[in-house]
């Protein structure tokens, strides 16, 4: 539990505790009644144009599978809110925790209702956003940050690559919008982008809902308050890839690629998941393994794709998040009440905390997939689906039969383990959690029970409709508890037999497990801490390479980059083909061009080489002097005006300065000065070459034409370059003003600098 | 004529990023202004050179007459100029001031913001990680 700070009386979380849920209650019953038009077979779509010009709408779908997610988002949020207030209530950083959940809760219900693919990323991205915040919600304590860092780094990525394929998507299918997509699936399977963009949403998919081998953010994600466990990461949001796999089945799915991933994935997950599970001492990493266990179960499901699988998909989502939501909020309460998670220190809560006990065996029966209960139905109909699979039947009836038998074991190590037996001494004090946090297990715990008895209810107005929205057309929904002996039923009561057995043993069957997986070379977490180790040893060698603290580095990285740049793409696109005319070129050239040619290109080199800086000063003038003749020569008297006043002033400026300056001297950076001559050689090269391609090229006059024509007519002037610049340009010389204004303004306040600012000057005064 | 003032525009280019290269920052200066002449001459011939007849209307037409200079380049050449001053006479005063405080022109010297002898701050970073790692 969080620590650090003191505590803050609060009546059941005070004002924040309160909303946080009310807000969740009201939208419940809000989408609740939506619930029959829903399963009418409609899909109520209410929304506002949001970016118009990019043709993104906030569009809200509501069709039997946001509708499942939506209620079971405002419905399970609003018994996690009630048992914060109690969990954390008096937290002094409770109001932020409420402030995070709500913004998530926002972010949840936003990705499932979108409708415009963007505003669905948007959404995914605040709910990882969301989850960074509360899973490093206990800040001050380094594992909470890294976990917390990790997930949002692996989400994250997965989420932009998630954007790639969307943005891809969109322009396959020339709509954004979920519901006009939903009917191109054959289109968009035979596009040329099908692959990269399956890729792209699966790399969403797999990290969100933490996939192998993207699993390992989520077991850390454990490190956030169990109220966020139990809502984020285990009903709600670590769904989101499942919700994204399944509202894409009716476009991505069916194929061979999708098939294979889908399968493979999840199937891998759901046992590797289960075994690690078995692992565990702690009872909410327990936990923690078997949400992934779920999570690949759906992922292989969905990607079994029959309309079996589908609908024990849909199911198996429903009854999961029942009875794991009243797990963790089971293990929190024992947290909370006797400071430790340990299966080995558990023993005998039963007859100290009776409710609890009872709120948590009627989810861990469901989990175990014992009957009458919903667990039950749910793990039939997965078996149902595996035994009817055309393809890889075995493999996917295997997954699950394996992972059910572990998930047995898991719900009795997480609640027959702690609450069964003697007391220890150490727990004689211990009493029930208040009555806020049991309630919501309880009623979890309960529907799971109710649900498989009366299970017409879930499946005329949950699993049928969104079994609909996923596979894409209608499919008959007949839940049922026990109809007839078959293979799904035999297999069940071999699932038992062999659970029972293995928990019976499973305090042998953990050590042998932990020295397996100790031996295992591949680790996944000390392997994500040295990819992050890598990225910062590169990140430095490369900001040491550029970022020097090196004036003269920085100039030769700039220009040498210009000269590479400009020169690699003149060779690529062939830019080179000379065809000026040259004897045109220099006929009727006459002596003062020649002299003006000469005295700029002589002056230039003067100043590059000379040591002396009277020298350097003359030849800049001459530079200056012979360009503006240039200007003069070449009809532009108001630019040669003005570049003969500047030069001059440069020329005064520069011959002040060196009043106060020191000699030229040589250049002291003989070691480098081939490299430089070759490198200022190129960069003159090249500018010629570009403005050769340049001159080659036609010119577009229109511009000038306009100006032409309109200068007189419009803007009363008879001097084309003034109109330009006072009138049709006005903008711009104001900018240069202000320019002028700004350089004269900082170098008045260099000159009179400050009595502080120079270091000399504090030397000399000591 | 285009062509020869186009080499030119090369070789000033090449002497401006010689000079820029420096560490010397008054010849960086001296580069500065080369720079911006060629970058000039650059649009100014990018325009077109057109002899002796400037980008004037006559008093008796409401058009210029055909075949005067290109007014454009002229005017933005104009801008340059002065926009080129404005950063040389600041950057001027910047070498003049950096040269009253710290004493030399030599860019190397100059790390009053970034001590050469900054290994303790890369020390202090490694114990960092290292307490970070171990937790």
């Amino acid at each position: 539990m969080a620590t650090g700070g003191v505590e803050v009386p609060r009546l059941a979380g005070g004002p924040a505790g309160w909303l946080s849920v009310i807000i969740p209650a009201v939208l419940f019953a809000w989408f609740a009644q939506f619930l029959p038009a829903v399963a009418d077979g409609q899909t109520p779509l209410i929304g506002i144009d949001w970016v118009p010009s990019l043709d993104i709408r906030l569009e809200m779908l509501l069709d039997g599978l946001s509708l499942t997610f939506a209620l079971l988002i405002t419905g399970i949020g609003t018994l996690v809110t009630l048992y914060s207030t109690k969990y954390l209530g008096n937290h002094p950083e409770y109001p932020r925790f409420v402030l995070y959940l709500m913004i998530f809760m926002v972010g949840m219900l936003g990705l499932v209702l979108a409708d415009n693919l963007i505003a669905l990323f948007v959404f995914w991205e605040v709910t990882t956003i969301s989850s960074y915040l509360l899973i490093g919600f206990t800040s001050d304590s380094a594992k909470s940050r890294r976990s917390a860092l990790q997930a949002l780094l692996l989400t994250g990525t997965g989420g932009l690559a998630l954007l790639a394929g969307m943005i891809m998507l969109g322009s396959a299918a020339g709509t954004f919008s979920l519901m006009e997509i939903r009917g191109m699936g054959d289109a968009i399977r035979d596009h040329e982008y099908y692959i990269p963009i399956l890729i792209l949403f699966l790399a969403g998919a797999f990290t969100k809902s933490a996939q192998f081998p993207f699993h390992f953010w989520l077991p850390n994600a454990m490190a956030a308050p169990t109220p966020v466990s139990a809502y984020l990461h285990s009903a709600t949001m670590v769904k989101g890839g499942v919700y994204l796999m399944a509202r894409m089945n009716p476009t991505l799915g069916g194929t061979e690629p999708w098939f294979w991933a889908l399968v493979i994935a999840g199937g891998f997950t759901t046992v590797f998941a289960s075994v690690l599970a078995i692992r565990q001492t702690d009872i909410k990493q327990v936990l923690a393994y078997t949400t992934l266990m779920a999570l690949g179960a759906l992922t292989l499901f969905i990607g079994a794709g029959s309309s079996h699988a589908i609908k024990a998909a849909m199911l198996f989502l429903v009854v999961h998040s029942l009875y794991k939501a009243a797990l963790f909020l089971m293990i929190g309460i024992v947290d909370h009440e006797t400071g430790t998670r340990e299966v080995a220190d558990l023993r005998g809560l039963a007859r100290k905390m009776p409710i609890t006990f009872l709120a948590g065996a009627l989810a861990a029966i469901s989990m175990a997939g014992i009957p009458p209960f919903f667990g039950f139905i749910g793990k039939e109909f997965l078996y149902k689906a595996g035994l009817e699979a055309d393809v890889a039947g075995l493999w996917i009836t295997g997954c699950i039969f394996a992972a059910s038998v572990l998930m047995f074991m898991a719900a009795g190590i997480s609640v027959a383990r702690p609450f069964l037996g003697r007391v220890p001494e150490r727990f004689a004090d211990v009493h029930e959690g208040p009555t806020p946090m049991w309630i919501g297990p309880f009623l979890l715990g309960a529907l799971s029970l109710f649900f498989g008895i009366y299970s017409d209810i879930p499946e005329f107005w949950l699993v049928g409709p969104a079994t609909d929205a996923v596979y894409g057309s209608d499919v008959s929904v007949d839940l049922y508890l026990f109809r007839e002996v078959n293979d799904a039923f035999i297999l069940s009561m071999i699932t038992f037999a062999v659970g029972f057995v293995l928990y019976l043993g499973h305090g042998r069957i953990r050590n042998a497990l932990g020295r397996i997986i100790t031996a295992n070379p591949i680790k996944f977490d000390p392997g994500w801490d040295r990819t992050l180790d890598g990225l910062k040893v590169l990140a430095g060698w490369q900001t040491n390479l550029l970022q020097s603290g090196i004036l003269q580095r920085y100039i030769f990285i700039i220009f040498a980059t210009l000269a590479i740049g400009v020169g690699v793409t003149i060779y690529l696109q062939d830019a080179l083909n000379f065809r000026m005319d040259i004897a045109a070129e220099l006929d009727g050239l006459l002596f003062k061009h020649w002299a003006i040619l000469t005295f700029i290109t002589a002056g230039a080199i003067l100043t590059a080489l000379t040591g002396s800086r009277m020298v350097a000063i003359v030849a800049l003038g001459v530079v200056g002097i012979g360009v503006a003749l240039l200007f003069i020569i070449f009809s532009a008297p108001d630019v040669a005006i003005t570049q003969l006043l500047v030069e001059t002033l440069v020329v005064v400026l520069v011959a002040v300065a060196m009043l106060k300056l020191p000699h030229l001297g040589v250049r002291t950076d003989e070691s480098n000065r081939p490299v430089h001559a070759m490198l200022s050689i190129s960069v003159g090269v090249i500018t010629t070459l570009v403005l050769v391609a340049v001159l080659q090229s036609d010119l577009d006059l229109r511009l000038t034409e306009y100006f032409g024509e309109t200068s007189w007519s419009e803007a009363f002037g008879r001097n084309i370059v003034n109109v330009i610049l006072v009138d049709f340009r006005a903008l711009d010389t104001f900018g240069e003003i202000a320019v002028v204004v700004v350089a004269a303004l900082s170098a008045y306040a260099l000159l009179r600098g400050t009595r502080y600012g120079s270091i000399r000057d504090e030397g000399e005064e000591k | 004529m285009e062509l020869l003032v186009a080499i030119m525009v090369g070789v000033l280019v090449a002497a401006s990023v010689h000079l820029m290269l420096a560490r010397n920052v008054l010849r960086f200066l001296f580069g500065l202004v080369l720079i911006s002449n060629a970058a000039n001459l650059t649009i100014f011939v990018a325009g077109r050179l057109t002899p002796e007849s400037p980008p004037l209307i006559p008093y008796d037409a409401d058009v210029p007459v055909a075949d005067v200079a290109n007014a454009l380049p002229q005017a933005l050449v104009l801008t340059a100029i002065v926009i080129g001053f404005g950063l040389f006479a600041f950057a001027l005063t910047l070498v003049y001031r950096t040269y009253q405080n710290l004493g030399t022109l030599n860019s190397d010297e100059m790390r009053l913001a970034e001590p050469e002898d900054d290994t303790h701050v890369a020390a202090e970073n490694k114990t960092y990680i290292a307490r970070e790692a171990g937790q």
